[in-house]
């Protein structure tokens, strides 16, 4: 036991867990102290201990994980072991439920963990869906209906959309530019092992006094203030889960620029890495303001700074401007990678060269740009001044350009192609056609004069449904199915990856399709009751979600049971040219014996005798060559 | 393979589609009653907007839908690839062009529809100052319009063709006060004023609804207005003004 404790893993975590717990007790009776016995009561006090605990017990934990073991050894000059590969690559179950350093493993503890918080998040709606059945039902109380969206839509996006595209390109990206892995390992498995914590925190918010946190993901000032403690669950959480995301996007900014195969320069890397390259940028760029927005609260709300209190001098719009400054290049970091994604999939399987490939990297780069230029469009209707309105709409319909051209790309790679109209293809197509709809959705939305109507009404929560879910969603399941060879080395069930599409398509639309009409027609979002006149719309939607809910199962099953017993997956089932499917599947340990030399573009789909990667020897020095686990060697080349 | 007839055949597909879809954008009743001219205005751009988009649409659908049909892997060409297209510079302009020309132009339309929106009456104007608290709307009807003390009411009577200037506030936290008939809408926010104006045209009773999460009343935190003859308002403010106990 003694010893247990001793090692890194999950038991010497959870003692420190408890550490930290202390610590926050320790620190809050110290400052209460000193503050003095005029200003207390009691030096012991709830509350302020379950704030600092929520800061102190997670990083307590994670150094007993051992996140730090390896800084700390070099910080206190201990002598560090760099050439260990102890905790690199998965022998067994146990070794996903430790900190690890290989990429492949990270991949898929961080999309196995997004996956598990879909299905709780969903499973929220699922309850609120119950609630709306009819108006005027008390399935449950006002406060927990609110709980349940602002928990809903956190889990969904900083929990389940954001990471999980982080995991799959955790997974895929390496292996795809000839990289024995991330350029920065053990950071690769700091930002995995944030994000349970971040999820849990929130989840748990449900059982702090007062309930969850219920003013929505936006958690706008100053509601957001006076709420009860549950509302720090989220500040908090969201601070883990930013920090974690910023990490991963270093990681892969430095991996994408530095570690490149021999030969591959930027215009000859997958799209995916493109789109990754670009969300890289973004999540760096954005996700400190909502940090800094998530830290003014903390602030307001535990030590009276009254940032947001009108009445003391503090501005209350300024909390929306700082946060839409992440939050909109937000929605582009939950999207860029989809469209990766669907660039890899529709170049395989319609066995045709990407479409104006060089338009389809600078679009990406052009939506980098942009996203930063159209925060104000959610503040259409916040009272901000007048004329901000205007800019923001003419660059909120600029960016639907570069968006477009990605839109007729696919098209055109379509064309004259030969389509596999399988399960990763039919999500891919599905995706062409409701992204479409959330896109045009999102154009109605920059016009001024329209907002100004459906502004915060359910118009917005069918546009958000359709570009999250009938976007990112669809790529997320069409990636799955995609590289589930690679990652499993089985392959899933097709007839059943059909069926999951079908039902998908059909009860997505069903939902969130009649939700424009209430909104439009004046129905406001995030009320546990509405207007009678709404009631025969909302139960068509009640009764379309649950069949939504359903078809995961079809998933989740076809997953669960394909993974440990569908047939064996061969190295290239689909006959892709870029790197990963060049290695078996799931491919080594150590990613390749030989490191490849990349001759040629990504998608040369019928040119004749066209090679992207090739494995045969290259004129690179023989210590790159011969370096089975060269995790530390940077490869940089130059075209 | 690509034939002249095929192509024909989705294009008319295509325009029939539209057509359809046009047409349906139509027959749909989107929006509640309209009660004021702004309402008039904002569904009529939004009609345009149905029409610009339909045709996006279905262009996109139809070509997914035809090279489904037409491209999709037959038997024997398991291991065959498609002609090695790389892409099409005059196509590419066209596609960035074209798009960011009607995007330009609707942006431009919407302001104008905007500005028509927003813009002061040449005639009189009433004042009513609006409240936002949780969970419940209260109004002020100033000096200007009583032309004696000002009243405080919880109810919103609002001549019939007069145009209305609601001076909005919060006393806690966000609230947006929201016509649906009117299709208006604006925060109410602590530490400052917001406003809009309405010109109602069409007499009855409509609703009013906080439309920003205010807290665990939001979904009740619902008012009503009533558009009336001048008279008839008239009337009712003098009845308020003579029984002050019938208000807030």
């Amino acid at each position: 036991m003694a010893a247990k404790l001793r090692a890194p893993g999950l038991y010497r975590a959870f003692f420190a867990f408890l550490l930290g717990i202390a610590f926050a007790a320790g620190l809050t009776w110290l400052v209460r102290m000193a503050t003095g016995h005029a200003t207390y009561h009691h030096f012991f006090s709830e509350e302020p201990i379950m704030a600092v605990s929520l800061i102190s017990a997670p990083i307590f934990f994670l150094v007993g994980l051992g996140g730090f073991d390896y800084w700390i050894y070099w910080a206190s000059g201990r002598p560090t072991r760099p050439e260990d590969h102890s905790s690199h690559g998965a022998y067994s179950w146990k070794d996903y439920f430790r900190i690890n350093t290989d990429h492949k493993v990270i991949g898929i503890q961080y999309t196995v963990t997004a996956f598990f918080f879909l299905f709780v998040g969903g499973l929220m709606a699922m309850l609120m869906r119950i609630q709306l059945a009819q108006p005027g039902a008390e399935f449950v109380s006002a406060n927990t209906y609110n709980g349940l969206f602002s928990v809903h839509a956190s889990l969904l996006i900083f929990l389940f959309v954001i990471p999980v595209f982080a995991g799959l390109a955790n997974y895929v990206l390496p292996l795809m530019i000839g990289a024995p892995d991330m350029a920065f390992p053990r950071l690769n498995a700091l930002s995995y092992w944030l994000l349970p914590l971040a999820g849990l925190m929130m989840l748990l918010s449900f059982a702090a006094p007062g309930g969850a946190f219920a003013d929505g993901w936006t958690a706008y000032a100053p509601l957001s203030i006076d709420a009860p403690i549950g509302q720090d669950f989220f500040s908090v959480g969201v601070q883990l889960a930013g920090a974690s995301s910023i990490m991963t996007a270093l990681n892969f900014l430095v991996t994408i620029i530095t570690m490149r195969a021999p030969g591959m320069s930027f215009f000859r890397m997958p799209l995916l890495v493109w789109a990754n390259f670009a969300t890289s940028l973004l999540v760096v760029i954005a996700t400190p303001f909502i940090a800094a927005s998530q830290f003014f609260v903390l602030l307001d709300r535990g030590l009276g700074f009254n940032f947001f209190d009108a009445g003391k001098g503090g501005d209350v719009l300024m909390y929306q401007h700082v946060f839409w400054f992440y939050s909109h290049p937000a929605v582009y970091i939950m999207m860029l990678p989809g469209f990766g994604i669907i660039s890899e999939i529709i170049a395989v399987k319609a066995r045709k060269p990407i479409f104006g490939y060089r338009m389809m990297a600078f679009s990406l780069l052009a939506i980098v740009g942009l996203g930063f230029t159209v925060w104000a469009h959610h503040m259409f209707t916040s009272g901000m001044a007048a004329w901000i309105r205007i800019p923001m709409a003419i660059t909120t319909c600029i960016i639907a350009v570069p968006t477009g051209i990605k839109i007729f790309s696919w098209l055109a790679t379509l064309w004259r192609g030969i389509l596999h109209l399988d399960t990763p293809m039919l999500f891919s197509l599905g995706f062409l056609a409701t992204f479409t709809l959330g896109g045009i959705s999102g154009v109605m939305l920059a016009m001024v004069v329209f907002d100004i109507h459906v502004s915060a009404s359910y118009f917005i929560v069918a546009h958000i449904h359709y570009v999250l879910f009938g976007g990112s969603l669809m790529t997320i399941f069409a990636g799955v199915y995609y590289w589930f060879p690679k990652m499993t080395g089985r392959m899933y069930d097709e007839r059943l990856g059909k069926w999951h599409f079908w039902s998908t398509f059909i009860f997505f639309n069903l939902t969130f399709g009649p939700m424009h009409v209430l909104g439009l027609q004046g129905m406001p979002r995030r009320v546990p009751t509405y207007s009678a006149k709404f009631a025969d719309l909302n139960l068509l939607i009640s009764i379309a979600s649950f069949g939504l809910g359903l078809t995961t199962l079809i998933f989740l099953y076809n997953m669960v049971t394909s993974w440990r017993g569908g047939p064996r997956a061969t190295s290239n089932p689909w006959r892709g040219m870029t790197i990963e499917w060049q290695v078996s599947s799931p491919p080594p340990i150590f990613n390749f014996d030989r490191i490849p030399t990349v001759v040629g573009g990504p998608y040369e789909y019928g040119v004749p005798g066209a090679v992207h990667g090739t494995f045969a020897p290259a004129p690179v020095p023989a210590t790159v060559g011969g370096a089975a686990g060269g995790s530390g060697i940077v490869h940089r080349h130059t075209e | 393979m690509v034939s002249r007839r095929s192509i024909v055949g989705a294009v008319v597909a295509g325009l029939i589609a539209t057509a359809i879809g046009i047409a349906l954008s139509y027959a749909i009743h989107w929006f509640p009653v309209q009660a004021s001219t702004q309402a008039h205005n904002t569904d009529a751009f939004y009609h345009v907007l149905v029409i610009a988009s339909v045709p996006i649409f279905v262009l996109v659908v139809t070509v997914i839908l035809y090279s489904v049909w037409k491209f999709r892997m037959k038997p024997g060409q398991e291991l065959q690839d498609g002609p090695p297209i790389h892409g099409n510079t005059r196509l590419e302009v066209l596609w960035t062009a074209i798009p960011a020309a009607l995007l330009l132009g609707l942006v431009s339309y919407s302001f104008v529809v905007l500005h028509e929106n927003e813009k002061k009456p040449a005639g009189a104007e009433m004042i009513v100052n609006v409240t936002g608290q949780q969970f419940a709307w209260s109004y002020e009807y100033p000096r200007s319009v009583t032309g004696g003390a000002p009243l405080k009411t919880t109810k919103l009577y609002v001549p019939d063709n007069e145009s209305v200037h609601f001076e909005i506030k919060s006393l806690d936290v966000i609230h947006a006060f929201w016509i649906p008939a009117f299709r208006l809408q604006i925060d109410a926010v602590p530490g400052i004023t917001t406003s809009y104006r309405a010109t109602p045209d069409r007499l009855g009773s409509y609703p009013v609804v906080c439309n920003l999460l205010c807290g665990v009343g939001h979904g009740l935190m619902r008012s009503t207005i009533h558009v009336v003859t001048p008279t008839a308002f008239q009337l009712w403010l003098k009845a308020q003004t003579s029984a002050p106990s019938s208000g807030a």
